[in-house]
């Protein structure tokens, strides 16, 4: 991965939220980060709630919590206006998705590198599960509307996060929305007939993620992931959130959270 | 604020805690910002062994309400490529540099001891002695028989200053404490991590790829309070005290058990310039407490 990644300011900063959005299962969180450069496609941020960060479920959250980019827009008024998807899960999520305009959010980013340019006159192919199709919206928004993506969700509710990204061909598992089965199923119906010369972007759960590293390598094809490991920091102070390569550990947060799929023997599926 | 510590010229009497911060790689995230604030008046290296160390298999981390347990295993490119690499690219930064180096025997420390004597970048030496002697079995700052040994084979090696990292997992840390300043410890640091653990909810496994943790963070200040007020009972060289800092009111009363330093370790995990701010509250705090 050779893109200089874009620097962020030293130390987290308080950025208003602006809006709250439902899609189905899923809240997009857009604030403004007004002293925050464009993120690249692919990077993430930390984030937490500027009140109540503790006291949820279990006394927690305690550490911020690492969430892709969606979508960054220059804001006439000055700054970057930044979305953020998210699944209500736990506590720190849950807590976000409390969030209405005017809440502080607190920030640290854009952290880690993104995704890389096809290679050569490679065309991009999209495939994301769930929550994981946060990076792609943005990646989309950079290489043209016109970029074909393959999403898969659990189900309907969940599928309505589709409409992020535009002309996405839908998989649900329960066969609710679009084919039955998972998203992997369209991207092997897809390298099949007619895949040649694509390069594919993924995100989303690891056994999706290792179901396209198996098959990408099976049609040869260059498939950059965007993987995801509970982090403390995100800025490669606490060694926590290493992935296993063939290189040894790596810490996703500096030397990801994208990776070229070549790196990796296997996408570890479990925790 | 600027004080004196072991002959070391500070700006601040806040620096970091061994392994949670590591300015090489914040350079790549925050670019020429980190250099202008730097936010430590020392900065402390992450553990350095003769070998290199993977560390531990993931998961690493598990949170807890005010804190969070790792078991990060002490990942490091050993003595040689620290040396060759990583030191001088730390002796950049605009603060001294501690190095804090474990081993497994006592030959071991001597022998990382002897080779951070001969580097000027290293202003002082850090001793991490929570793991275990592999020839006795011991935790070496668990036992004063024990440290006492290790600090009469290795204090004659270095003229720099010598700072033994306390285990609260100890019987006795006063004790501990005692031993290593009557074997010549220029100061004490402590506490390191509590040892911790945690289940999975759904699979009633242990959660942590290695069993066992350190718990840090908020959770542990009080622990921290009580060690550090203790130690700096029973001795009389200088302490850096360390356990859950997250505002200046938090470092003050460590310096009220007896912490001549702070540490922040945990906190900036959850911001990167959380030692800047607790500085500032520090500040406003001690000129206040002199009127």
């Amino acid at each position: 991965m050779s893109a200089a990644r874009t620097v962020a300011p030293f130390g987290r900063r308080l950025a208003p939220v602006t809006a709250r959005e439902q899609h189905g299962a899923y809240v997009v969180l857009r604030c403004d980060d007004l002293e925050g450069p464009h993120p690249q496609a692919g990077q993430f941020y930390m984030l937490a709630a500027a009140s109540r960060w503790g006291g949820g479920e279990g006394e927690r959250p305690f550490l911020p919590r690492a969430f892709s980019v969606l979508r960054a827009h220059e804001d006439p008024a000055g700054g970057v206006e930044l979305a953020f998807l998210i699944e209500d899960v736990g506590p720190g999520t849950n807590r976000l998705c409390e969030l209405v305009p005017a809440d502080g959010l607190l920030l640290l980013g854009p952290l880690g590198h993104g995704f890389e340019p096809p290679r050569g006159d490679r065309r991009a192919l999209l495939v994301g599960g769930g929550v994981g199709i946060a990076p792609l919206a943005i990646w989309q928004d950079r290489l043209g509307a016109d970029t074909p993506a393959l999403l898969g969700f659990r189900d309907a509710p969940r599928a309505e996060a589709a409409r992020l990204i535009s002309g996405a061909r839908i998989a649900t598992d329960d066969g609710s929305v679009g084919h039955s089965g998972p998203v992997t199923d369209l991207l092997k119906r897809k390298l099949e007939f007619g895949g040649e010369g694509l390069e594919v972007y993924a995100c989303g759960p690891p056994a999706m993620l290792e179901a396209v590293r198996l098959i990408c390598a099976e049609h040869r094809s260059p498939a950059q992931l965007a993987l995801e490991s509970g982090m403390a920091c995100g800025f490669g102070a606490c060694f926590g959130c290493v992935v296993s390569t063939l290189e040894g550990y790596i810490r996703l947060c500096v030397d990801g959270p994208v990776l070229d799929a070549s790196t990796l023997e296997t996408v570890a599926v479990g925790h | 604020m600027s004080v004196t510590f072991c002959g070391i010229e500070l700006a601040h009497p806040l620096i970091n805690g061994s392994g949670t911060f590591d300015p090489i790689a914040a350079e790549r995230v925050f670019g020429g910002e980190l250099a202008e604030r730097f936010p430590f008046a020392a900065f402390v290296s992450k553990t350095v062994t003769l070998d290199p160390r993977q560390g531990n298999p993931p998961p690493r981390l598990w949170e807890l309400p005010g804190g969070l347990i790792n078991s990060i295993g002490l990942p490091n490119k050993g003595l040689r490529r620290f040396l060759g690499e990583d030191l001088p690219r730390l002796a950049q930064l605009p603060v001294p540099v501690i190095v804090n180096v474990m081993g497994f025997s006592r030959e071991e420390i001597a022998e990382l001891v002897c080779a951070l004597d001969e580097r000027d970048e290293a202003a002082g030496i850090e001793l991490n002695v929570s793991c275990p002697n592999v020839e006795t079995g011991l935790v070496m700052g668990a036992d004063p028989w024990e440290l006492g040994a290790l600090l009469n084979q290795v204090r004659p090696l270095t003229g720099k200053p010598l700072i033994v990292k306390l285990t609260p997992n100890a019987t006795d840390v006063a004790a501990v404490a005692l031993a290593a300043q009557e074997a010549g410890a220029s100061a004490l640091s402590l506490i390191n991590t509590l040892r911790g653990m945690a289940f999975d909810p759904r699979s009633g496994q242990p959660w942590l790829g290695a069993t066992t943790g350190g718990v840090s963070g908020p959770a542990v200040r009080a622990v921290a309070l009580a060690q550090v007020h203790a130690v700096a009972q029973a001795v009389e060289i200088p302490i850096i005290g360390m356990g859950g800092v997250q505002r200046g009111e938090d470092a003050l009363d460590l310096m009220r058990a007896g912490a001549d330093l702070v540490a922040v370790g945990t906190e900036s995990f959850r911001d990167p310039a959380a030692a800047l701010r607790i500085a500032a509250e520090l500040d406003q705090l001690l000129a206040k407490s002199a009127i």
